[in-house]
């Protein structure tokens, strides 16, 4: 590891997308930063380019971030051409400066879908993601009416596969990766999880079809299989629950 | 919720379709390969196995078989067209500058992303050697007026554009298959972690046995063929 | 300033395990349908507890109003919690009950909870596994298919439920699932990316909020017949702590500044296991699960200043502090006592190499006892993420920790009915000061989040509701209108101030200041220096603060602005209170109230009370009022852990 004595910063070159709210264009602006340092997160880097911003009384960029230890979704910018960065299963904020070196230019891009709209800069609009939730992904079960937790055994295969499907944290890197704007890994997550869980059972045909036709009202592209999602997805979701997302459907399909 | 037409034709009821029908051209594919190689044993066998093809059922296998091929090409292309074309377009209007691909995991080939051209070109090409092979005037050979598309086929695959294009595009069957075999089963919901990596396997050895195969048709008939070589049906 | 104010907590009569059942039974109810759907209720925040109580108000048939700052209800800062959550099922047979919880949890605590709080929290913990299992919450589980347990510190059964190492994330997936379903019902009304920035009282109730839509700067007035705050803690008044960077304190605040007395600031949980400070650059602390030390060996070298890499040093030159200090918890002590013992020894020069505020959490006698794989399947994707962040591998070398500020035990004061001072004003989960005392239990802050807002809060407001006497208003009412000017005013002064100090700037001398004064250990001196500091801070802040771009817009930067302006003051009442309490308890510790051995001192004769705070205006000294703390079921004793 890098000793603290090492403070011997790179700098880094950046093309960062900056779009006004409510323009329906943006371009790229060059920066510079300097004194970076191999420990620092990504953000912290951007960070301090806002700093040297405001601090020559320009406005700060705009980015979407939160818990900064990769677990609640909310940050995502495609960094050098891929979402979340080129390093497997991290979010934006996971990723390190150690990985670039002294006098790299890097490229900072939102995350681009129709449905996600660019609020501002590299900010955008996710809600169709909740509204595809809000149209299966639940259990309908009203506080009160629970069994005992251990009522109804579920094998330990099954709650891991569930729990695999369950760690979606909802970012999105899966729709900005897709090369056709899908958000097949999302939805298959969520479908997937309680397809597995004997608690999903009741719902399961329900789902899949109003999940599916509200995916495709949102107006999000469809799969051809690239498997890109998974490559990006911070938690490493696997595109085996596309298959079984499209198993659900068939059957629910017929079932109607 | 919808109702079932729309259903089968959401996103996912497309890739269902994409898959069945990409699986039975598949299937096609390899029986065509298994009756094109009758070619290697000369006029008499290929003759004969067309003859048989045409004249089964009095003619009706054929047409039947026609039809289904028809029909599946139709759902094959309209599905994956909107998939890779319109859809794709409409869902990400303005694309990245600096886009690059994740790595890692991901299964994006030149295979995958060239689904649609490939495809567009082996339709083409379908279509044009229906038209060189079979719909032209073949003449009648034998005591059984037995046609002769023996001469046709190995005629044809003497002009080098021919064979040299044939054999391109046969290369380009091999990557359309590499991503399709796959993909199809993905596509029917019959994959998972411990199926995938055996099925993309399974797809890039067929995929390779297919295309050669069908590039060492156009190449032997180009070099070694003769189109005036006759023999009655069933034997040299 | 001390007040005359004795504080009522409304604590409902009769034995301990009966009285939430008997308040129940006592409580009128507000008839189904249309008297509910008449009955506006705003919810701010959308974590455990305020979107599991927005979800089952909206379950009930009121009309929910919930607010988040988030662009989505499911990335509230519960997501964070990795560890578990507690609950009394005894499923185990290792002699856990409901009166064990809430006896671990008092005592967790170091009495200084509200015993009715803390037994309520105790008995409802069962019912929230019950809930959260049917809604498809993927909890770890054994082969035989029934649920899995684990232990963690300060207890000595197992009984903490987990899913992978994202138990907050799944249990808050529950909640929002929960939620979104009741958004598409209608019951309830979504607003992401709002923030609220003030409290409207009419008639001595609180009657609405002020929001801010946070994309567009657009700051409009919502009423309803009751408020509930679930906004959160205040960890990030230290800037680097674990919390999420957006994390704030202003909601609660701002309610503090309209009425609502604030409650033992001073209590702030240290967390033992997170990635030790790297540089000021840096934008907040990671956390590294508390399960680790079910495993993990914490030591520092024998030698002061031994600066050797950890696998240089032999056995024999390695302190196994907590061990040592703590042999019937070993490892697993609360997370107050581990956080000051590795303060000890870096105060004594012994170290990590890496700098002089760490120390090692060593896997290698777990590895050799389990092997490399069940440790990879217990902790791998916490040392992934380690290795990502320093560099380094928890396979081969110790990992490296130090405590951060993590959680905040103070709160608004509430009643017993998570009722604050303002009626019709209810706080839940980490905005309030009950359930935990001066130190809180690990996978206990899930169990209270969700025992807020599934089961106590709908209960509550409910009683509130059929009880209120409410005047008629709307939002055009001068109350609202004259807090929206204030509002307005707020972001006029911060805008204008133009100054040259950047708010990260400002707020890092903030957080230093805390940190060094008001963190792990506190002394009088210390603490009269802060306030100094922090008083003086405020007016540079005032003064001399730059942002650019405009609140019309979406400004990160004013977002920042306006919480940190709260922060500066809510920092000086924290000193102010830890001045005050002249004692040591839980994650209170003053440096001239500890034992021979170095051990918290409690002084239980004068200080067996919660603070309440009262705002008396902009740099004006506040008043503290008194709820005394009666125990009528434990006996007060020294904690020990030995």
């Amino acid at each position: 590891m890098s000793d603290q004595s090492d403070k011997n910063g790179m700098t880094i070159h950046l093309k960062i997308w900056r779009q006004a709210r409510g323009a329906s264009q943006g371009n790229f602006v060059e920066y510079t930063v300097n004194n970076v340092l191999a420990e620092m997160s990504f953000l912290e880097m951007l960070d301090i380019l806002n700093e040297d911003l405001v601090k020559k009384g320009d406005e700060a960029i705009e980015f979407d971030n939160d818990c900064r230890e990769g677990i609640c979704g909310t940050c995502g910018l495609v960094i050098s051409g891929v979402a979340h960065g080129t390093h497997a299963g991290t979010t934006t904020c996971e990723v390190r400066m150690r990985n670039y070196s002294d006098g790299d230019t890097i490229t900072v891009e939102p995350f681009r879908a129709k449905p996600f709209t660019i609020i501002k800069d590299l900010v955008v609009d996710r809600s169709s993601f909740d509204r595809i939730q809000a149209k299966g992904g639940f259990v309908s079960m009203n506080v009160g009416s629970a069994p005992d937790g251990n009522a109804v055994p579920v094998p330990k295969e099954a709650a891991d596969n569930a729990m695999d499907a369950a760690s979606c944290i909802g970012c999105g890197a899966c729709v900005a990766a897709c090369p056709n704007a899908s958000a097949s890994l999302f939805v298959s997550a969520k479908i997937s999880q309680f397809s597995w869980l004997p608690q999903g059972d009741p719902e399961r045909t329900r789902r899949a079809l109003l999940m599916v036709e509200q995916m495709d009202a949102e107006g999000f592209g469809n799969c051809s299989n690239h498997g890109e999602c998974e490559a990006v997805c911070p938690k490493e979701i696997s595109i085996q629950n596309i298959a079984r997302m499209r198993r659900e459907f068939i059957k629910a399909a017929f079932k109607g | 919720m919808d109702s079932f037409g729309s259903t089968l034709w959401s996103s996912v009821g497309k890739k269902v379709i994409t898959g069945i029908t990409g699986l039975a051209l598949f299937a096609f594919v390899g029986v065509h390969l298994v009756g094109n190689f009758t070619l290697f044993l000369g006029p008499g066998a290929f003759n004969g196995y067309a003859h048989f093809l045409e004249s089964a059922l009095h003619g009706w296998l054929i047409y039947a078989f026609e039809a289904g091929i028809i029909v599946l090409f139709f759902f094959h292309i309209i599905s994956t067209f909107t998939v890779a074309w319109t859809d794709k377009r409409k869902a990400r209007a303005i694309g990245y500058k600096y886009g690059k691909n994740a790595g890692g995991k991901s299964r994006k080939t030149f295979s995958s992303i060239s689904m649609i051209y490939t495809g567009i070109l082996l339709v083409i090409f379908v279509i044009y050697h229906v038209k060189i092979f079979k719909l032209v005037d073949h003449e009648l050979i034998g005591p059984d007026n037995v046609k002769n598309l023996y001469k046709v086929v190995v005629t044809g695959f003497k002009n080098p554009l021919l064979a040299g294009g044939t054999t391109v595009l046969m290369i380009l069957l091999g990557f359309h298959l590499r991503h399709g075999i796959w993909s199809a089963f993905q596509s029917i919901g019959w994959a998972n972690d411990r199926y995938l990596p055996i099925l993309t396997k399974i797809a890039l050895i067929v995929s390779i046995l297919l295309a050669i195969g069908f590039v060492a048709l156009p190449i032997y008939l180009y070099f070694v063929g003769d189109p005036n070589a006759v023999a009655g049906p069933g034997g040299h | 300033m001390t007040g005359n104010r004795i504080l009522d907590a409304k604590i409902p009569g009769g034995p301990l395990a009966d009285m939430w059942d008997k308040h129940m039974i006592d409580s009128p109810l507000v008839a189904p349908g249309g008297n509910r759907r008449k009955r506006t209720v705003i919810v701010v925040g959308t974590g455990l507890a305020g979107g599991g109580a927005a979800a089952t108000m909206g379950e009930l048939g009121y009309n929910v109003l919930n607010f988040c700052i988030q662009d989505t209800p499911r990335r509230a800062h519960s997501v964070a919690a990795q560890g578990g959550i507690n609950a009394s099922k005894n499923y185990q047979n290792d002699g856990d009950s409901v009166y064990r919880l809430f006896y671990d949890t008092i005592k967790g605590g170091d009495y200084r909870s509200r015993e009715a709080n803390t037994y309520r929290l105790a008995q409802l913990s069962m019912g929230i596994i019950d809930q959260s299992v049917a809604m498809g919450v993927p909890f770890a589980r054994e082969y035989g298919g029934t649920l899995a347990n684990r232990s963690f510190g300060g207890v000595q059964v197992s009984r903490t439920f987990y899913a992978r190492g994202q138990t907050g994330q799944q249990l808050l997936l529950g909640v929002y699932s929960a939620l979104v379903r009741q958004i598409d019902a209608g019951t309830v009304k979504m607003f992401p990316r709002h923030e609220m920035l003030d409290l409207v009282v009419v008639d001595g109730k609180a009657r609405g909020i002020i929001a801010r839509e946070l994309t567009t700067g657009e700051i409009k007035r919502y009423e309803a017949d009751a408020v509930v705050l679930a906004t959160g803690g205040y960890s990030p008044v230290f800037y680097l702590s674990t919390n999420a960077v957006n994390s704030n304190a202003t909601a609660a605040w701002r309610a503090h500044r309209r009425g609502a007395l604030f409650s033992n600031p001073c209590y702030t949980q240290i967390h033992p296991t997170a990635v030790p400070q790297m540089g000021d650059y840096q934008s907040k602390l990671t956390l590294m699960s508390e399960s680790l030390r079910n495993d993990g060996r914490v030591w520092v070298p024998k030698a002061p200043g031994d600066k050797r890499r950890p696998n240089d040093i032999p056995e024999s030159e390695r302190d196994y502090y907590l061990e040592r200090r703590y042999p019937a918890f070993g490892n697993l002590v609360p997370r107050d006592i581990a956080a000051r013992a590795a303060k000890v020894e870096c105060d004594k020069g012994k170290s990590a190499y890496y700098s002089d505020q760490s120390v090692y959490l060593d896997f290698s006698e777990a590895i050799g006892r389990l092997g490399k794989d069940v440790v990879g399947d217990r902790y791998g994707n916490l040392f992934d993420m380690y290795n990502e962040i320093i560099g380094d591998n928890p396979y081969e070398t110790p990992m490296m920790i130090y405590p951060a500020p993590h959680y905040t035990m103070g709160g608004l004061w509430v009643d017993y009915n998570l009722q604050s001072t303002i009626e019709g004003l209810f706080v839940t989960g980490e905005a309030n000061f009950s359930d935990h005392g001066a130190n809180r239990l690990g996978a206990s802050a899930l169990m209270q989040g969700l025992a807020d807002g599934y089961f106590v809060t709908p209960r509550v407001v409910a009683n509130y509701l059929a009880n209120a006497d409410l005047v008629n208003t709307s939002t055009d009412a001068e109350e609202f209108k004259a807090v929206e000017n204030d509002v307005r005013g707020h972001f006029q002064r911060l805008l204008n101030i133009k100054g040259d100090r950047t708010v990260r700037d400002i707020h890092w001398e903030l957080g230093r200041t805390m940190w060094d004064k008001v963190g792990m250990a506190r002394n009088g001196e210390g603490l009269k220096e802060a306030i100094g500091k922090i008083g003086k801070l405020r007016e540079e802040f005032w003064q001399n603060l730059k942002l650019t771009g405009n609140e019309n817009d979406l400004n990160k930067q004013l977002e920042q602005a306006n919480r940190l302006g709260d922060y500066l003051e809510l920092g000086e009442l924290m000193a102010r209170d830890a001045l005050m309490r002249e004692e040591s308890c839980g994650g209170h510790f003053r440096e001239e109230h500890k034992t021979e051995d170095g051990e918290a001192k409690r002084d239980d004769a004068n200080f067996t009370f919660v603070s309440a705070w009262e705002y008396t205006g902009e740099n004006q000294e506040p008043v503290m009022h008194k709820e005394p703390l009666v125990f009528d079921n434990v006996e007060l004793k020294t904690r020990s852990y030995k």
